[in-house]
């Protein structure tokens, strides 16, 4: 059996609908809050959704997620409901890690290919429970997974404006969980998760997150999202909980290591020219694969990839001297020979370091990794500022704090 | 007699083009035009008083840029203004819109399914890789695949490596591209009759050919390669109508010290020992010529400008087979109100779009049969546009032009010529199913101009009044445009070009085939084609 529901909104919800057009940056469950944080009224669109750059001072947003806790909407993610008594071995079909070992209150990133084997997204797969799951991602892949689905019992359901989400990250985010009556909370440890009761409702608490720093993830169906905030706010009062904006968040995330999709790499649904296409092993998501757990989708293509010696990109973390970040930056062998680009880069506050994530043609920052270089343009009052810095290909993450993984977690 | 350097048939925006290039490379260039006035199918003329129209072509989006900037036809006031997206209207009384951000776009399409919402991006992407493949073909003479004359077998290459640059599973969709019907190429993608027939108008219009016909994808591609400014895909407004192009052209020409002749219509080409000499106006006047070029489709340049006997045999049948069907019509409108769609809720966007009311793609195929049997459609497929409700040049304010391209009509209507009952009968089923979607739509209506495939082929000259000067089936493309041997621009007749829409790239309001055919002559007179821009990179 083999159910899609491909919902077909009956007229009247239709034309309910048609008003959208009104408004081109929605607001999510938590904009009457964030709106009243919003003190710069600095916004961006996050998949149609006002999102902030910024609520009152970016660096301080910062030191907030690396110092206390930093509480930031995650709605606007894309979000399926994939649910049925196939829905394991669907998953394992079509996205790279084995999903088999994925245990229900249990999470792991993933990444999913097209048959090429070139990374469609990645993303996170919640497993809920033996038969339901949830799969967030930055792109959205409805036709994608419906049409994988043939010959599974399952369905897939996008869920992404029914469910609001929150993280909350640093390290006073478990002692407000905990504080906020979480009963349980503490039992959980990296990549766990659980359901909590909230206001008549359940919602799902995570030990995840993109700050590599003691975290979690909460999500809660649409209608408890202020009761939701209020609480955690109200808890965290005493323990400097503040709201933050993705500029913030994006420094700790590439401190952690953590790639984004169509900025560090080009989603292949999305990529009009072939060569930016590009497989798991070419951004860093080889560790993702595992030839033995049976065909998923893109296998053969990865894997005759890896065979050929096909794989003609690398996504590499990169040091460099000085402490100009080295944003969108070009890559250089010997100071002359172009070989890369920087997608994102950084002076790291917590490693005191200037960081980087770049995409070398291999074989550079693969078997080759002496002598690399990067030429920094920085705008200085109406001038570039030319530097051309010594860049070292390091492991990452750029930091590693014990605190996110310590059990029982601290209380700060 | 003075004889010319060059002399131009047709005052078409491809013949302006065309003598433009020619004028500036120093050559002493007259265009002759039947009509009074210049334009062919790019005109903005006033019918009744206030009211502008856009006669025939009404929207903007293939002119290609490079022309625009090497004729400056900004200072001769072109202005190309972006529009909204469009909609659909729905039989059950809603509409499906195309709203410009991405968004906005998807929610729209999330209204009637969920998945299709969320396929565009995939649906989006490959026809721009399809459209980044063609478009710098457009600027380029189309090689000749028997020749070995080193320019075709480079430019053979060029397509060769183009093509060998794609990957595998391109080259796949190529492939079916240029051969599939838009009903099949789009049911790869989605599910919703209303999305589908969405799409699908841009496979069908100015063809005959339904959209399950084999071919009618690559017509699509033809409508989503042009640009606004950059914005590829996008379609305008030409201020003040489509013949401020023309104008536009006009005033350039003139500028560079070239000659326009209205009003006067050529009888035929003056051939001398295989050679072209001149023309025979109507009248019977003689103007002389080192060069003729015909902006008028090929074949009312081989089958009535010149005489059969100039011509070898292949050449003449293939000219007679070539396909020029007409299949479209044109109703402009002038109101003295903005009408009200119902459908439509206040102050939508889509009243500054294009609107159509063909939910179906099985709509628009049932349009198509009907031209089959010889009968204008009785439930026609409308795109229809309010163009003054961004362009306050072309109706005193409040007042407004709307403009209905119409398909399907047949250039004979059962087997005999179209008579002024026939006209009426097509306006009013045109009229008849605006009014369904807008109460009291004829009460507003102050004059009409109503033209089927036979007042566009009196007025402007096209044969059976198809837009594109022949279809744009893939045996009529590239080096098979018009015909096999002669898609470079030359004719079997020595000294006599073609430079309209029925040589390569093909038709719509590109002026690619008059700029083409002038570095093809340039070429031929050894004379250098620096003032003509190469095509835009396409990166």
């Amino acid at each position: 059996m083999n159910h899609h529901p491909t919902i077909k909104p009956s007229l009247d919800a239709r034309t309910l609908a048609q008003s959208h057009f009104r408004t081109l940056r929605l607001g999510t469950p938590f904009q009457p809050r964030i709106d009243a944080l919003g003190l710069k009224q600095e916004w961006y669109s996050w998949a149609g959704y006002r999102a902030p750059h910024s609520l009152w001072d970016e660096e301080l947003e910062y030191f907030a997620i690396r110092s206390q806790a930093a509480l930031f909407d995650i709605s606007p993610m894309t979000k399926y409901r994939i649910e049925g008594a196939d829905a394991e071995a669907y998953l394992d079909r079509v996205t790279l890690r084995d999903v088999t070992k994925l245990k229900p209150g249990r999470v792991h990133y993933t990444a999913w290919c097209d048959d090429e084997g070139f990374v469609l997204d990645d993303g996170t797969l919640f497993r809920l429970s033996l038969t339901r799951f949830r799969l967030c991602s930055q792109e959205r892949h409805l036709p994608w997974l419906l049409d994988s689905a043939h010959g599974y019992e399952v369905s897939v359901e996008e869920e992404t404006e029914a469910v609001a989400g929150l993280a909350l990250q640093g390290p006073t985010s478990f002692a407000i969980l905990r504080d906020a009556g979480f009963a349980g909370v503490e039992r959980l440890k990296v990549f766990d998760l659980a359901e909590f009761a909230h206001d008549g409702a359940t919602i799902t608490i995570s030990r995840t997150g993109f700050t590599g720093d003691l975290g979690y993830e909460l999500f809660v169906p649409a209608d408890k999202a202020l009761s939701l905030w209020d609480r955690l706010m109200a808890a965290g009062e005493l323990r400097g909980i503040r709201a933050i904006g993705y500029t913030a968040l994006n420094r700790a995330r590439l401190e952690a290591g953590f790639i984004v999709a169509n900025a560090d790499f080009t989603t292949s649904e999305h990529a009009i020219r072939a060569d930016r296409l590009r497989m798991p092993d070419e951004i860093g998501l080889g560790f993702m694969i595992n030839p033995e757990k049976g065909h998923f989708n893109g296998r053969r293509a990865i894997l005759e990839a890896r065979a050929r010696k096909k794989l003609r990109h690398v996504l590499v973390g990169l040091e460099i001297e000085g402490n100009i970040p080295a944003e969108h930056a070009i890559v250089y062998y010997r100071k002359s020979q172009e070989i890369g680009l920087v997608s994102a880069a950084m002076w790291s506050p917590m490693a005191k370091r200037n960081i980087a994530l770049a995409s070398l043609k291999r074989p550079y920052g693969d078997t080759i990794v002496d002598d690399l270089w990067v030429e920094i343009y920085a705008m200085r009052e109406l001038q570039y500022q030319k530097l051309m810095k010594k860049a070292k290909v390091v492991p990452r993450p750029f930091i590693k704090l014990d605190r996110r993984t310590a059990n029982p977690p601290a209380d700060f | 007699m003075k004889a010319w350097d060059a002399i131009v048939i047709g005052g078409g925006h491809n013949g302006l083009v065309n003598a433009c290039y020619l004028q500036r490379a120093g050559l002493d260039v007259l265009v002759v035009e039947k009509n009074d006035w210049v334009g062919g199918a790019a005109t903005s003329r006033e019918l009744t008083p206030g009211f502008l129209y856009s006669n025939c072509s009404y929207v903007c989006s293939l002119f290609r840029p490079e022309i625009m900037r090497d004729l400056e036809l900004p200072r001769f006031g072109l202005q190309v203004i972006s529009y909204e997206g469009g909609a659909v209207f729905t039989r059950d009384g809603d509409y499906l819109a195309n709203y410009r951000d991405h968004d906005a776009h998807r929610r729209e399409f999330a209204r009637f399914s969920k998945r299709d919402a969320e396929a565009y991006d995939r649906y989006s992407r490959d026809v721009t890789r399809q459209c980044r493949f063609i478009q710098p073909l457009l600027m380029r003479t189309a090689p000749d695949p028997t020749s070995f004359k080193p320019r075709d077998l480079g430019e053979l290459l060029y397509l060769g490596k183009k093509f060998a640059g794609l990957t595998a599973e391109e080259m796949a969709l190529t492939l079916r591209f240029w051969t599939m019907s838009i009903s099949d190429f789009l049911d790869e993608y989605f599910e919703t009759d209303v999305i589908k027939a969405n799409f699908a108008l841009s496979g069908i219009i100015g063809t005959a050919l339904g959209p399950m016909s084999p071919g009618t994808a690559y017509v699509l591609l033809h409508h989503y390669m042009g640009e606004v400014d950059g914005s590829v895909g996008a379609w305008g407004y030409a201020r003040g109508g489509m013949g401020a192009v023309t104008k536009a052209l006009a005033a350039s020409f003139k500028a560079s010290g070239g000659t326009i002749r209205t009003g006067a219509e050529v009888d035929h080409v003056l051939i001398r020992n295989g050679k072209a000499k001149g023309v025979v106006l109507a009248g019977g006047e003689e103007i002389y010529g080192k060069l003729v070029i015909s902006n008028a489709d090929v074949k009312r340049t081989f089958l009535k400008l010149v005489e059969e006997k100039e011509l070898p045999d292949i050449f003449l049948r293939r000219v007679r087979n070539f396909k020029i069907r007409g299949s479209s019509g044109k109703v402009n409108i002038a109101l003295d109100s903005l009408p009200e769609f119902p459908a439509l809720p206040k102050n939508s966007p889509v009243y500054r779009a294009d609107m159509h009311f063909t939910d179906s793609i099985e709509r628009m195929e049932r349009g198509y049969d009907d031209w089959k049997a010889g009968r204008w459609s009785a439930d026609p497929f409308l795109d229809m546009m309010i163009p003054t409700t961004l362009d306050p040049t072309m109706a005193p304010p409040g007042k407004h032009f709307m403009s209905c391209f119409v398909q399907y009509a047949p250039p004979k209507i059962d087997g005999r010529d179209w008579t002024d009952a026939d006209r009426d009968g097509f306006a009013e089923s045109v009229i008849s199913q605006i009014a369904e979607y807008s109460p009291g739509f004829r009460d507003r209506i102050v004059h009409m101009e109503v033209r089927t495939p036979r007042e566009i082929e009196a007025e402007v000259g096209l044969t059976e009044g198809n837009i594109f000067q022949g279809e744009l089936t893939f045996d009529q493309l590239l080096f098979n445009r018009p015909v096999p041997g002669y898609a470079q621009y030359r004719s079997a007749v020595g000294g006599l070009y073609m430079c309209g829409s029925s040589t390569h790239p093909g038709g719509g309001v590109m002026g690619a085939p008059g700029r083409n055919a002038a570095a093809e002559i340039l070429r031929d007179l050894a004379k250098p084609t620096l003032h003509m821009s190469p095509a835009h990179d396409v990166i």
